[in-house]
């Protein structure tokens, strides 16, 4: 039995083999995904992977590609680690890579600059390095929909709406110790003197990340108005019980859309009702796009993912990266005048988003998420999120699309892009005008 | 036969000194050095240098660095991959400050910051030894990495707490930052490895060498015999560190580009660790044969599949490499628990006597 299994397996291996062999052999479209479906993170990893690769497998059934080129992808496990993550861009580069997604802050930062030289443009959707939204100075780099500070923001404008506004209030900042968690601060603390409310900080270290007690211990104490949370990994789930267990009021808790998955309030279940987190793209299996996806990719079995997962808020996610992706290749083409693109056409291609609301519905994502327009100034797009609220069992969406304090944000990103940019002579910046 | 020494006498003390007393040695080593200085640079891709070579020398220098510690004078220590970190973060400072001074200077001048920190968590190792000293070790590893968190003048107030090589040339060279070649690089890194290597290597078989191993060996006896555990073992601890913070300062300047705290976590000290043992206790060639095995393997065992033209989803792959790697560290330690080092030795033995053992 297990002699015939390994022979049909390594057989149809070598007839898929063979069937890509030509494809490859002629013009495509390379995508390289970096992907983590093991190590600590594989929880939210394997959904985002899933949901990325499905989306273009889907483009290449239903419409044979972009532009008549079929899409190539090829996964590069990086398990969440900046080192394999670095293997893996240096493995996949020289084979045509348009664009990374590398799903990591850390491996982001590594890939930022090497981007300009390589001339492979880098888009880290809604992490990463917040000041690349500034096009002038990071040619390369892409991170709309929003960055983590227009996202703070966006939290922070809602919380002014509720309970009579933010003023005088005090508001806990759960993260992740490290630079992810930590990006949003600056930010934080220049909104709490503008707007006038108090920030107490709990930092979670990475080893911490199972074991809270103490740090709710901590909240308890503080008893802070409302709770926000940049969370990642097993930190989410651990940090919902904690709340819990010190009964602190769940709708006043609100994580950013990092944590805000059902793999995070699942192990909660009914204790993690009313827990809010913010999203960029809504969850759920009735857009046209996703009903594609099920019948042309999920149902014939070519999906790596569980059935039941499609839908998810990080499948979805993974796929919205690919569409921006192929939305992407698509106006690269159009602008280049011919299919077969470049890593450069990429990042004009990338610079040119206009993710139009009609646009969404034709794609069959009407509502799906808020429209994105890139700028030769603007790589972040200042895009507007929306609210989620857990029920018990599945996410439902609260609030509508709540924009980002942009011309605040926009001058704190600013400052941000000169100092990274100001102790290294030879970065190359564009001029806008 | 094949390693037959008939023939080769040594007519003096010198001779019968040398650390490669046999010419067969003698000539492998100038082949190797061949290969990497030659043959690589000019015939080796990009991916193979970047993601195979460069790694290899630097968690090599590393593991020699633990070796002179753990596998020379005995003492266990579970922060290598912080005082990496002290190397690396010196390093980061030092390039910042003095953006004029030769980058290659300053690499090899931040190792003395490691050593310096290295000594003073090394001070208890004259009160306690064994799993003891392990614990202390752990609690550097931990510190440190608090200290890469929360001192934010080590990381310039960088927002995001990371680390990024700036550019930075040499005689016009670039030889830092995303600009430079990975054949340069290369060049640097093993450089330093073989001069450093070499340093080791007549540290060890000298005075210092021999004090650290009767420390080893048995300490009281050492001290009888009028080796003075305070210096052996503190100088063990500089040296150790001092090599660990050059590996640490290069891996983020010639290899990684940037770096959050997180390349420097204490699994990073129990991977060089592993490759000590691995390679063997006490062996300078250890060192590199267990870095190869450690780092070189999982590479090449993860691009096998996709070279056979099978079509493995990734994770498999990363869970069989798992498997397997894990399989051979067992099966290594079980025929040989002193290492790869060991066999290549019992190897050596066997070709010598080849065909007619006795």
């Amino acid at each position: 039995m297990f002699k015939k299994v390994t022979t049909g397996a390594v057989a149809l291996a070598i007839v898929s083999t063979l069937q890509i062999a030509p494809v490859s052999a002629q013009e495509t479209l390379y995508v390289p995904l970096l992907t983590y479906r093991t190590g600590p993170f594989a929880g939210g990893g394997i959904p985002i992977a899933n949901g990325s690769a499905d989306y273009y497998a889907m483009l290449n059934e239903r419409d044979g590609g972009i532009g008549g080129l079929k899409i190539v992808t090829e996964e590069c496990e990086t398990s969440y680690n900046s080192q394999k993550g670095v293997e893996c861009y240096e493995a996949t580069k020289g084979n045509g890579a348009l664009v990374y997604n590398p799903y990591s802050t850390g491996i982001t930062l590594q890939l930022i600059p090497k981007a300009p030289v390589d001339e492979i443009p880098v888009l880290s959707m809604g992490y990463g390095l917040s000041a690349v939204a500034v096009g002038e100075k990071f040619p390369w780099t892409f991170n709309y929909p929003a960055s983590y500070w227009d996202q703070m923001s966006s939290i922070i404008s809602f919380i002014d709406t509720q309970d009579g506004g933010i003023k005088g209030k005090k508001v806990g900042f759960i993260y992740l110790d490290v630079g992810y968690g930590k990006e949003p601060i600056p930010l934080l603390e220049s909104l709490s003197e503008s707007m006038g409310f108090e920030v107490v900080k709990f930092p979670v270290a990475g080893k911490e990340m199972q074991t809270q007690s103490s740090h709710w211990l901590n909240v308890r104490k503080e008893n802070p108005d409302w709770m926000i949370m940049w969370g990642w990994g097993a930190m989410n789930p651990t940090a919902i019980k904690e709340a819990a267990k010190i009964k602190y009021p769940m709708d006043h808790f609100i994580g950013n859309w990092w944590s805000g998955a059902d793999v995070d309030l699942k192990p909660a279940g009914e204790a993690g009702k009313g827990y809010r987190s913010a999203n960029m793209a809504a969850s759920g299996t009735h857009f046209q796009a996703l009903q594609d996806v099920i019948k042309y990719v999920v149902e014939p079995g070519n999906s790596q993912a569980d059935p039941d997962t499609v839908g998810s808020v990080l499948y979805n996610r993974g796929l919205y990266n690919s569409v921006v992706v192929a939305e992407a290749i698509r106006t690269a083409q159009e602008i280049a005048g011919h299919a077969n693109i470049t890593g450069a056409e990429m990042r004009a291609g990338l610079e040119a988003l206009d993710l139009t609301a009609e646009r969404l519905a034709e794609l069959g994502l009407a509502d799906f998420t808020a429209p994105i327009k890139a700028t030769c100034e603007n790589h972040g797009s200042g895009g507007s999120i929306f609210m989620q609220q857990w029920d018990g069992s599945k996410w439902v969406r609260t609030s509508d699309l709540i924009a980002p304090m942009t011309d605040l944000v926009r001058a704190e990103l600013e400052a941000a892009a000169d100092q990274y940019v100001s102790d290294k002579p030879n970065w190359k910046t564009q001029s806008c005008n | 036969m094949i390693y037959r020494e008939t023939g080769q006498f040594k007519t003096n003390y010198k001779a019968d000194n040398s650390i490669f007393p046999i010419l067969q040695d003698r000539i492998a080593i100038i082949f190797y050095l061949f290969v990497a200085f030659i043959v690589i640079p000019a015939f080796g891709s990009d991916f193979f240098i970047n993601s195979m070579m460069i790694p290899f020398l630097i968690f090599a220098l590393a593991a020699i660095g633990l070796n002179i510690l753990t596998g020379f004078t005995g003492q266990i220590s579970l922060g290598t991959g912080a005082f990496m970190g002290v190397g690396a973060y010196s390093c980061y400072k030092l390039v910042t400050i003095f953006p004029d001074t030769n980058v290659i200077f300053l690499i090899v001048i931040s190792g003395f910051f490691s050593a310096a920190i290295g000594m003073v968590f090394g001070l208890p190792s004259l009160r306690i030894k064994g799993f003891y000293l392990v614990v202390t070790t752990l609690a550097a590893q931990f510190f440190l990495e608090w200290c890469f968190i929360r001192i934010e003048w080590l990381y310039n107030y960088n927002t995001s707490g990371a680390i990024e090589v700036p550019r930075r040339e040499v005689f016009n060279v670039i030889v830092t930052g995303p600009e430079a070649a990975a054949v340069t690089q290369y060049l640097v890194v093993l450089s330093i490895v073989v001069a450093m290597t070499w340093i080791a290597s007549n540290l060890i078989h000298g005075r210092i060498g021999r004090s650290w191993m009767m420390i080893r060996d048995m300490d009281i006896a050492a001290e009888l015999m009028g080796v003075r555990p305070l210096y052996a073992k503190l100088s063990a601890f500089a040296v150790s560190s001092f090599y660990a913070g050059v590996a640490g300062a290069m891996m983020v300047f010639m290899w990684l580009g940037a770096a959050e705290v997180e390349s420097f976590d204490v699994n990073h000290s129990f991977l060089i660790l592993f490759m000590v043992i691995i390679g063997g206790l006490g062996s300078i060639k250890g060192s590199f044969l267990g870095a190869a095995f450690i780092w070189m393997l999982p590479v090449v065992l993860r691009a096998f599949p996709k070279a056979l033209g099978l079509d493995v989803p990734v994770a498999t792959v990363e869970h069989v490499n798992f498997m397997i790697i894990g399989g051979l560290i067992i099966f290594f330690l079980i025929i040989e628990p002193n290492g790869l080092a060991r066999i290549w030795a019992l190897l050596k033995q066997k070709l010598r006597v080849w065909p007619f053992p006795y």
